[in-house]
């Protein structure tokens, strides 16, 4: 009986040991998740709460207007939510085609030997600080810009060039002549920020989308050749929905560092805290009003700031959301 | 101030004999004391640092946070001494038993970037200055401009305005003065680290304006003295309030700081813009010395701290500010300095 008993009581402790050990395992796993959780609603409350005096104080207001008067503690946010919005919409626009360039001349059509050197490069551009992108855009690019494009732009876009006589695109097409209209002759302005932003996530976008357009089977591709397809017809066919979740995570993850890119953006916006239509004038982000004022804030300003900061969380959410459901769709619509 | 000789000789008792030999011990081993607080400064503690260091081995570590940082750190008691470009009011002071006192002047510049204008060229007055900044003089050829530059050309180029984007001392003296020489700049815009400047563009910190100041032709801003003459950027010379035409320079910065009325003022509370002085330039700042009249914690270590601070800033009063010269602030005047000593004396327990 007692030789018996002791083969069977073994694999018992064994199991309930392995269960004990699992129990613990998934404690220790829900932990590390909870701390994510913890820390961002954490993060979230802290902002409010600090910024409850300014939202006690302006209430919905502070969503609608355009003041940021600290002389007469009146504040709002709607200058730098416009402007964080602007800036990164400017930057995704001409990121994401660029970045889908870069991917698919590194995945389809490079030559081998040009492939890695490329894709390392892009990878360290990813690794430069904001900063020095931000003293680039002040001290090379901006003075570029207001040199050589700017007064390209306002002169055909614009509806106020310097000769009076607003081109044809700016008479017939809407809102264009507004956009490019700028009394300020230099580069700092809301397209100079959307610019270097771009040049500042494109590595991020390029990179993701070229590690996913590899895990594309090469007999799906290759049977699109064979059918005939060329090189573009088998990327937009093919690869692109093949690998679109993941694209679009890509996108938004650069999106997510454009929305709060803050130094960078500091050095070429301009920061004035005026609402223009024009995409040539100076104004501010969110982040760049709370880098900028931050420090020498007292009182109602500092707790403007604060809301401005949960201002930019919800921000941050929402296009996160929207992200969400424009993936659900598309899942939906294919059925998937 | 607290020193050995002066402690023994008032008591000269074997016990203070011992606390000497302690704090004697201490001195040896070399003693940190910290600040923080306004970028303005920074320069010229930093430079005083190291030369304290080098006579005292006691290192000042000092971190240039923004006036309103320092502050809040003050009130903590986290730190030493705070320092910052707006002075305290009497009440916050006295609520929290803090007491300030002034440690060095400069000087605000308005500077232009106009093609064939030379530094110290352009003459504007107080009225005019605001008038620019408000938006409502737009280009260089206004005749008020014109009025008070007889003989200079200048060309009709548009006015762009450049202020800085942070909070800063420098802001508040400039509006502060601007608030005194134009009613409706007082009324609308006020004075403060930060204002809703009504037209131009922000650039980050001194180095910021300097900059976009360079970049942009027929700009205007306003930097510290040293920006200024570093960056070779011009300078407009200002209308005092004595209606003296002057030029910034060491001289005029004196003059401000000599000739504002400290006597009637408590704490030192007193924004010395628009100076009455013949020879005053009209935007002279300075930055105050912000510590607790008593200590805030009980125990050797804060009292050894605030003696070296002490002797910090005793030191830096009386033969530090040579080399605050050479980096373009100016020395406090004598009767000023001796006014802070005797506050020193009568307010602070050591």
């Amino acid at each position: 009986m007692s030789e018996a008993a002791l083969p069977l009581d073994a694999p018992e402790q064994r199991a309930t040991r392995d269960a004990r050990h699992d129990r613990l395992f998934a404690g220790l796993l829900r932990a590390c998740a909870l701390i994510v959780l913890a820390a961002l609603l954490g993060a979230a409350f802290a902002t409010l709460w600090g910024g409850r005096e300014a939202f006690g104080t302006f209430g919905w207001h502070f969503l609608a207007s355009s003041a940021w008067d600290p002389g007469n503690q009146d504040y709002g946010a709607l200058v730098p939510v416009y402007g964080t919005l602007a800036t990164s919409f400017i930057a995704l626009l001409i990121a994401v085609p660029v970045s889908f360039g870069i991917a698919l001349y590194l995945s389809e059509v490079a030559p081998r030997w040009l492939r890695t050197p490329v894709a390392s490069a892009i990878e360290l551009l990813a690794g430069i600080p904001s900063i020095i992108y931000g003293m680039w855009g002040l001290f090379v690019f901006a003075p570029f810009f207001a040199e050589h494009v700017k007064p390209w732009l306002t002169n055909y876009l614009g509806n106020n060039p310097d000769d009076g006589h607003p081109s044809w695109v700016a008479a017939h097409v809407p809102f264009v002549g507004k956009l490019f209209a700028s009394d300020y002759p230099f580069g700092a302005s809301i397209l100079t920020a959307g610019i270097v932003l771009a040049v500042m996530i494109i590595p991020f976008i390029s990179s993701v989308m070229r590690e996913v357009f590899q895990t594309v089977p090469t007999r799906l591709k290759e049977s699109a050749y064979a059918l005939g397809s060329s090189t573009w017809e088998v990327s937009w066919d093919i690869v692109l929905p093949y690998t679109r979740s993941a694209v679009i995570g890509g996108i938004f993850l650069g999106l997510g560092r454009a929305l709060g890119e803050t130094m960078a953006v500091t050095f070429v916006l301009g920061n004035a805290m005026d609402l223009s239509a024009s995409l040539l004038d100076p104004g501010a982000s969110i982040a760049s009003t709370i880098a900028n004022q931050f420090s020498e804030a007292v009182g109602l300003q500092k707790s403007a700031l604060m809301a401005l900061a949960f201002l930019l969380f919800v921000v941050t959410f929402i296009v996160l959301l929207i992200a969400r459901l424009m993936l659900r769709r598309l899942a939906s619509r294919e059925g998937r | 101030m607290l020193n050995a000789t002066t402690t023994v000789s008032r008591f000269g008792t074997a016990a203070v004999l011992a606390v000497a030999t302690l704090i004697g011990a201490n001195a040896a081993q070399a003693t940190d004391i910290t600040g923080a607080g306004s970028s303005f400064v920074y320069p010229v503690l930093s430079r005083w640092s190291a030369s304290y260091a080098e006579k005292t081995g006691n290192q000042l570590n000092y971190q240039s946070v923004g006036s309103g940082a320092g502050i809040a750190q003050i009130k903590e008691g986290t730190i030493d001494f705070g320092a910052s470009d707006a002075p305290m009011k009497a009440e916050d002071l006295a609520r929290f038993g803090l007491g300030q006192f002034p440690v060095v002047v400069g000087g605000i510049v308005p500077v232009v970037n106009i093609a064939g204008v030379q530094a110290g060229q352009i003459k504007l007055d107080g009225a005019t200055l605001a008038d620019i900044f408000l938006g409502k003089i737009r280009n260089w050829n206004d005749p008020k401009i014109a009025a008070l530059n007889s003989g200079l050309s200048l060309p009709a180029g548009k006015i762009t305005v450049v202020h800085r984007s942070d909070g800063s001392g420098t802001s508040f003296n400039f509006t502060n003065y601007l608030s005194k020489v134009s009613p409706q700049w007082a009324s609308q815009v006020k004075f403060g680290t930060s204002v809703d400047w009504p037209t131009g563009v922000g650039g980050k910190g001194n180095e910021g304006v300097s900059q976009y100041v360079k970049q942009i032709k027929g700009s205007i801003g306003y930097v510290e003295y040293a920006y200024a003459v570093k960056n070779r950027i011009s300078w407009v010379d200002l209308k005092n309030a004595a209606g003296n035409v002057v030029a910034p320079n060491a001289d005029s910065f004196a003059a401000a700081a000599g000739t504002a009325d400290w006597a009637s003022a408590k704490d030192f509370n007193l924004i010395m813009t628009n100076a009455p002085g013949a020879k005053a330039w009209p935007i002279t700042a300075t930055t105050w010395v912000i510590m607790y009249k008593q200590p805030k914690h009980a125990g050797q270590e804060q009292a050894e701290h605030r003696k070296v601070a002490f002797d910090f800033f005793k030191w830096a009063l009386e033969s530090g500010q040579q080399q605050a010269a050479q980096l373009d602030y100016v020395a406090l005047p004598q009767n000023l300095v001796q006014k802070i000593e005797a506050y020193w004396a009568s307010e602070y327990k050591h």
